[in-house]
């Protein structure tokens, strides 16, 4: 594995890989999660009630991820690293 | 996975770089896929299936039907709700 990694071109594969891979992972939580707090049972398509849950569960469901990121953040710096840039839209990174 | 298989120590030949990353594309989709199958039987299971008589029924496999279009509703919907949010957060940073 060590030697295929080696190449700057098979790493930036594995890098682009990876990353591709956190999204669909996060996706396929969301997804569970979002069914269970919006799904009724299941009926010939999705209702727009549904839908409209759905879409406030990602987005409420991301804001609580990028919250907790940016509250911890002053902590992680240290009080001395005050102008480093905050950040922000944790969920593209983590 | 095998990383190890190609010339022991040597560079990797493009071939079998291009090779390698399609396989690992390969993995990575059918990886997802069994995700996807697996979440959609236990949560259609749990929607659909109440008491377990003998036999599936006939309105136990409607039901679960409906209810793997609906997961697949939710998570088409929730992958693009946050791809928007993606969007929207790196053109604010950029």
């Amino acid at each position: 594995m060590s030697a295929a990694l080696q190449d700057p071109y098979v790493r930036r594969f594995v890098n682009q890989e990876t990353q591709k891979q956190r999204f669909h992972g996060l996706i396929h939580e969301m997804t569970d999660r979002c069914w269970e707090a919006c799904m009724g049972n299941p009926s010939t398509k999705l209702d727009s009630k549904t839908e409209n849950c759905i879409k406030n569960c990602v987005d409420r469901f991301l804001d609580t991820s990028n919250f907790v990121v940016n509250r911890l953040e002053p902590m992680r710096a240290g009080p001395s690293a005050s102008s480093q840039p905050k950040s922000s839209g944790s969920f593209l990174y983590n | 996975m095998d990383f190890s298989s190609g010339p022991p120590g040597g560079k990797m030949d493009s071939a079998s770089k291009e090779q390698l990353m399609s396989q690992v594309k390969q993995q990575i989709a059918l990886a997802n896929a069994q995700e996807l199958l697996q979440k959609m039987s236990e949560k259609c299971y749990k929607k659909c299936i109440s008491k377990p008589g003998t036999t599936l029924d006939n309105s136990e496999q409607k039901c679960i039907a409906m209810c793997m279009d609906r997961y697949m509703d939710t998570w088409n919907l929730v992958s693009r709700v946050y791809g928007q949010r993606l969007q929207r957060e790196s053109s604010r940073m950029s």
